[in-house]
């Protein structure tokens, strides 16, 4: 076996260092997760904040597909114009797929083009169709491509996925709007990155007014976890599709 | 020559009829069915054809058209006109001296439609034929009535052709249109001007409405009393030049006066027939396997972009015809969100709409046809698509929907775009992902939207609402809310010029419960609007 071709233990710890945490206007990944409850919105509002962070370069006057399964669809209710996101207002095309099997279609054919923004996938539970090997597809299409793919994942576990970045979101209590403390506020979100291949996992509050996409890092209590995730993450951040082409 | 169906609305709808009758009670075909090559039996009307004054024809019937002032007979067939209906007369006064009058909707577009086939199908008299609207066609018969053995037998043979087909016609043959038309319309049946004919005499006995004129212009010659084409020639160009004034020819005697004995020139719109591009496949061994039908698309759509290339057009939708060795035939249709003409991607798109293909004994003849095309330009073929192929590039946004489309359904794949209504329900439409968007004043400023709506407002019960009206706590999907924050009401009236008047008014309130998920949420009426029982909440949309 020809050791050689390994990096070794000494080189890893100096990129490790240079691995910085995830924050809002560094690029993240091609294949995003985010985990969500289907009783709220906080899922696909945080996954099209994220998405419009990591793409706003890309957008020019390119569209943004937005791909439901039925399930989805039932649970969620479908996107509303009005309340989109400005810029993504006149951009949006939504597929209605009937079952999983149609929605990876879909979202694959999404990545494929190259007139689109970013994908945004809405998918309820953990349907076989998708395991690990569409999973996998789907990130090398992605990275082929350069398409970001957002998915949503509805009450589901987090099985095995190739997912570049992993996000379980909640809503969070929102800061009191300036002139009248007892309405709602600009959404905020409760974001837990808990598997990147790229930046350390962390917890942060996302918080999007329209114009400005902050988050703020919440210090993790996670003890029982050791974070020896340095050696791990500098070295696995290779695109999929390098290796396949 | 002139052919003027004088009866086209009334057949066409016999016609229609005819289909209707004979599929509840088939007759048997008696003779003339086996001998369709025979020259005698088309002079004959086939048996099939619903002959005038039998069948639902011998009932009388009117066809009407809705106006404002009540629906107004447009046409009405034998039996109806023996009743005393009168095309123009309102639905009514004629109900009044014929009861049992029945009733159809006219059909001015399906009459246009007709007219242009039979246009084209009367171009078999001559090299090009022209519209004379509502009911009438010009075909121009110059230099080639010997062909059909003189304009005498030409005219018979044509009136023989029309009555085959069902259609009640007189024509007429002339030097000019207007000649040939106010003999079609006012002369004698048949009736032939010679070029050696003293025009202006022959037509002097016709009234003036043979000049083609507006009913006002004909109104004012009568009062006149001008009432004949010869009574014209006795006044002077000048006097009548000064009395009308008009440029259109409708409004001018004059003009028409003068097309009429060919003096000055009437310019007439031919109608041409425009063949749809089309490619086939006659196969010398019948295919039975599916490799070999991809191979054979594959060349048609080549063949196709090959075609559609040099027409300057793509295509918007596609059929493709397999004709079976025992007749049967398969069509499949495709239709794509802009125009295109790659053959690789039409190739793609129907290869997975042939899965289900049963091929029985073979298949012997392939055929594509673009029954919908739209201009597209040529363009500059670009060359590292070219090198790489698509699939390295990545598919343009068409493509991609055309893909989405043919596997998911049309109406899957959707865009937004706002509709002016306060109604959060109605202020967004879906539409074709490629169509432009329609053109509007600009959006409605909503205060705060939800991301999502749900498709249908799912009811919540409230289980503590505050005397100020809105839920301080509420069960949604057997889960208990606490009520945090709130903002509202923003109150949304029905759009009472669209609904009933018992629709209710709605109040929304935007809230958030005590773990920060936004909702919005309404009541459904007031307490005391007397428009129903005591109002019920409902929750519509998830806000970000």
């Amino acid at each position: 076996m020809n050791l050689s071709a390994f990096t070794k233990a000494g080189e890893l710890a100096p990129l490790g260092r240079r691995a910085p945490r995830w924050r809002p206007g560094l690029a993240g990944a091609r294949h995003s997760e985010v985990f969500a409850s289907a009783g709220e919105a906080g899922g696909a509002a945080a996954a099209l904040a994220l998405a419009l962070d990591e793409a706003v370069a890309r957008l020019g006057d390119r569209s943004v597909l937005w791909v439901q399964d039925a399930a989805a669809l039932r649970l969620g209710g479908r996107p509303y114009r009005p309340g989109l996101p400005k810029p993504l207002r006149h951009r949006v095309i939504h597929v209605a797929a009937k079952t999983p099997e149609d929605l990876l279609f879909a979202l694959e054919e999404g990545l494929r083009c190259r007139d689109l923004a970013f994908v945004v996938g809405e998918l309820a539970g953990n349907p076989k169709a998708l395991d690990f090997t569409a999973s996998r597809r789907l990130s090398l299409a992605a990275e082929k491509h350069g398409v970001p793919l957002m998915l949503v994942r509805l009450d589901a576990a987090r099985d095995l996925s190739s997912a570049r970045m992993r996000w379980q979101v909640r809503s969070a209590p929102s800061p009191a709007p300036q002139w009248n403390a007892l309405a709602p506020g600009a959404p905020s979100w409760h974001a837990d990155l808990f598997r990147s291949r790229a930046h350390a996992p962390g917890e942060w509050i996302l918080r999007d007014d329209g114009h400005i996409f902050a988050a703020d890092r919440i210090a993790s209590q996670r003890t029982e976890t050791p974070d020896h995730g340095d050696l791990a993450f500098a070295a696995g951040d290779r695109s999929l599709a390098a290796i396949a082409g | 020559m002139a052919i003027w169906l004088s009866r086209l609305a009334i057949d066409r709808w016999r016609l229609s009829q005819g289909k209707a009758d004979a599929a509840l009670s088939p007759l048997p075909l008696a003779g003339g069915a086996g001998r369709g090559n025979d020259h005698r039996s088309k002079i004959h009307p086939p048996v099939t054809l619903p002959a005038s004054g039998r069948g639902t024809d011998a009932e009388p019937w009117v066809l009407i058209a809705e106006t404002a002032h009540g629906p107004r007979i447009e046409v009405a067939n034998d039996a109806g006109l023996a009743a005393g209906a009168r095309p123009g007369m309102r639905l009514a006064d004629a109900r009044a001296l014929c009861p049992a009058l029945k009733t159809a909707p006219s059909d001015p577009k399906g009459d246009r439609a007709f007219l242009e086939t039979l246009a084209l199908w009367a171009q078999r008299w001559g090299p090009w034929s022209a519209l004379d609207e509502p009911d009438g066609l010009l075909v121009d018969v110059s230099a080639v009535a010997h062909l059909f053995g003189g304009e005498t037998r030409l005219l018979a043979e044509a009136q023989a052709a029309f009555a085959w087909r069902g259609l009640t016609t007189r024509l007429a043959i002339a030097p000019t249109a207007g000649a040939a038309w106010a003999l079609a319309h006012f002369g004698p049946e048949r009736a032939i001007l010679a070029p050696e004919d003293d025009a202006a005499e022959r037509l002097a006995d016709l009234p003036a409405a043979a000049l083609r004129l507006d009913d006002a212009v004909l109104t004012v010659l009568r009062r006149l009393g001008l009432k004949r084409i010869g009574q014209l020639h006795g006044i002077g160009r000048d006097a009548l030049h000064r009395r009308f004034r008009s440029r259109s020819p409708e409004a001018n005697p004059l003009t028409r006066l003068d097309q009429l004995l060919g003096r000055v020139a009437e310019p007439l719109l031919p109608v041409l027939a425009v063949p749809d591009p089309l490619v086939q496949r006659r196969l010398l061994e019948p295919l039975r396997h599916r490799e070999l039908l991809d191979r054979v698309l594959a060349d048609l759509a080549a063949d196709m972009a090959h075609e559609l290339e040099g027409q300057a057009l793509g295509a918007r939708r596609l059929e493709l015809g397999l004709w079976r060795v025992d007749g049967e035939t398969i069509v499949r249709r495709l239709e794509f969100a802009a125009a295109t003409r790659d053959p690789t991607h039409i190739a793609r798109l129907f290869a997975g709409k042939l899965d289900d293909i049963d091929a029985g004994f073979g298949i012997e003849l392939v055929r594509l046809r673009a029954s919908w095309t739209e201009p597209l330009a040529l363009v500059q073929g670009d060359m590292e698509t070219e090198r790489s192929g698509s699939e390295a590039q990545g598919t343009s946004l068409a493509e991609c929907i055309d893909r989405l489309t043919v596997r998911l359904g049309e109406k899957a794949v959707r865009r937004l775009v706002a509709y002016a209504s306060h109604i959060p329900e109605r202020a967004q439409r879906w539409q074709a992902p490629l169509a432009p968007e329609p053109a509007s004043q600009g959006e409605l400023a909503f205060h705060q939207r939800p991301l999502k709506l749900l498709d249908r407002p799912e009811m919540i019960a409230v289980l503590y609402a505050t005397p100020d009206g809105f839920p301080q706590r509420f069960r949604w999907r057997g889960q208990v809310h606490e009520v945090a924050r709130v903002e509202g009401p923003e109150r949304i009236a029905p759009e009472w010029w669209r609904e009933k008047s018992t629709a209710r008014l709605r109040d929304y309130y935007r809230i958030e419960d005590g773990e920060g998920r936004r909702y919005w949420i309404y009541r459904h009426g007031l307490a005391d609007d007397g428009r129903g029982e005591a109002p019920e909440w409902y929750l519509q949309g998830l806000c970000g």
